[in-house]
């Protein structure tokens, strides 16, 4: 995604463009795949920054703007409501930081007055800094909430969509994640992810910009402190005078001919996830579900880490991609219900095929208990009497598609925001310049193209 | 070419990258940023279609004189072609 919108921009400046993809279908961490003739999202929970038209400074705007795509294109629908889900209580949220904020009063009201406090740090902090202040989020929340549930029930939400650190994030990523969920909030085009990737590549086309699939990237050749080629997969050699990487801060390392190829092992991030996806031929609304995203932790403390099983059943995510608010009472024609938790990806990297596949549909069971013991209450006979499908992605199968090493989808714990690297004319966006989602991404790809490219000074 | 020619050429490629905003009532003495919602990567946009659309070249050292509607026509005027476009 992040790639796509660099590729566009350049593209609208006259420069010659490639844009070179490994896998068959574009799109990166934000992309789609099918299944006995069924298509699955994946990444895309909901497209988070939603704004309306007209907000200022609003990362999406800025998107649209800059891309000059209309915002109709991605056709975003709003999200109805969701929740955060803790032992004892849980917290309503929706596209509107008024009700959060009532919300959290009515539950926390000893804590209004820190909450306020953070309101007003957070407004005065430069977070789109490319040289932020390295400053714990777990910190600040402590001295202005000190409530640890509070602090907990947010920073569940935040991790999971988008922290590479465990139980912590930086200040600086902190604050553009709750902008993202809690200012702005969910949206999500009926069609899902392929809806935006169709519109990025129906501009690139119309620029003239060239688009190559199952194309990887063998070796970036590096002479004298710049990249002077690429080496394909197969063979070909590309010359050029600016290289731009969405692929990860390690992974680009370990291409390029100046580097080792085991480069930077100790900076692989390491929170993976798995996925349940459970397909019925109800809508979840028909089995009392609401949601558009559910959050949930069932322990006293929220831990955010790599876990020692296979998975971590005691926090989640669970969404409804049905839950949106799409113009005239449209929806999918499917019930879907997609459950994530942390995994551990050595773990999945070391089984054999077949205890694979059976701790793949052990895990699932497990997975799937949990999101019923969390979620409201449903008759569970008639539910699994109209689940029509289901699959399930692991850390495995994130390397294995999308190339991220330790499948880390949030990358390296150390961002590097300017988008530089050891190569004067290899330039990195996407998850490890760190802004995150598919409106960070896209955003990441615009910023560093940008800064680095069009307006070197 | 004249102030106002220019003003309004601006003004058309604002309203190509930013079709969301209002230009009816843009102050010319005043800032851009100020009135409007733009920031240093639209100024990009509107040098990179002076470039396209009129052959003009801005240096980056001069982007702050395309600050304000008037300044933008003081700065630009020489650098259009005297006979009329």
């Amino acid at each position: 995604m992040a790639g796509m919108a660099a590729a566009i921009r350049l593209a609208l400046f006259d420069r010659k463009v490639l844009l070179l993809e490994r896998h068959n279908v574009p799109g990166g961490l934000n992309s789609y795949y099918a299944q006995a003739g069924r298509r699955f999202d994946v990444g895309l929970h909901a497209v988070t920054n939603y704004a309306p038209p007209r907000a200022r400074g609003a990362p999406l705007n800025k998107i649209f703007r800059q891309l000059r795509i209309g915002r109709e294109e991605f056709a975003l629908s709003e999200q109805k409501g969701s929740r955060i889900v803790f032992p004892g209580f849980d917290l309503s949220f929706a596209n509107d930081l008024e009700s959060f904020r009532a919300e959290i009063e009515s539950v926390f009201p000893q804590c209004i007055d820190g909450f306020d406090r953070l309101l007003a740090i957070m407004d005065d902090f430069d977070s789109l800094s490319s040289h932020p202040p390295d400053l714990s989020a777990r910190q600040v929340l402590r001295e202005t909430l000190a409530e640890p549930a509070l602090e907990d029930a947010l920073m569940c939400p935040l991790c999971y969509y988008g922290s590479a650190r465990e139980n912590d994030m930086e200040f600086a990523q902190f604050v553009i994640m709750f902008n993202a969920l809690f200012r702005e909030g969910f949206g999500r085009p009926l069609e899902g992810v392929r809806r935006v990737i169709r519109v990025l590549r129906n501009k690139y086309r119309s620029l003239g910009g060239e688009r190559r699939l199952k194309t990887g990237v063998k070796r970036i050749v590096a002479r004298d402190g710049k990249a002077t080629s690429l080496e394909l997969d197969d063979g070909q050699v590309i010359e050029a005078t600016h290289v731009v990487s969405t692929i990860g801060w390690v992974e680009t390392q370990r291409l390029c001919s100046d580097r080792e190829q085991d480069a930077g092992k100790e900076e692989i991030g390491r929170l993976s996830f798995v996925e349940t996806i459970t397909v019925t031929d109800l809508q979840p609304a028909d089995l009392g579900w609401e949601d558009t995203i559910v959050f949930f932790n069932t322990e006293e403390s929220f831990v955010y880490e790599r876990p020692e099983d296979l998975v971590d059943l005691r926090s989640g995510v669970i969404c409804f991609p049905n839950n949106y608010l799409y113009p005239d009472g449209e929806n999918l024609d499917e019930g879907f219900f997609r459950v994530t938790a942390l995994a551990d990806f050595n773990g999945w990297a070391s089984l054999d095929e077949s205890i694979y596949k059976e701790e793949k549909a052990k895990w699932f069971e497990r997975l799937h208990k949990v999101s019923m013991q969390v979620l409201p209450e449903t008759d569970e006979a008639r539910l699994n009497r109209h689940v029509i499908a289901t699959d399930m992605f692991t850390p495995r199968t994130i390397q294995h598609f999308t190339g991220k090493l330790g499948g880390a989808v949030y990358g390296a714990p150390d961002k590097r925001r300017d988008g530089a690297t050891h190569l004067s004319n290899l330039h990195l966006c996407g998850t490890d310049q760190g802004f995150l989602g598919i409106v960070g991404a896209m955003l990441s790809g615009i910023s560093i193209v940008n800064q680095r490219i069009l307006s070197p000074s | 070419m004249d102030n106002e020619k220019i003003k309004q050429i601006v003004l058309d490629i604002i309203a190509e990258i930013a079709p969301d905003e209002d230009l009816s009532d843009v102050k010319p003495d005043q800032r851009l940023r100020d009135q409007l919602d733009l920031d240093s990567m639209d100024f990009l946009d509107i040098v990179m279609e002076l470039r396209k659309q009129h052959g003009i070249e801005v240096p980056e050292d001069d982007y702050m004189k395309l600050e304000s509607l008037d300044s933008c026509a003081e700065y630009l005027l020489p650098k259009f072609p005297q006979q009329a476009v």
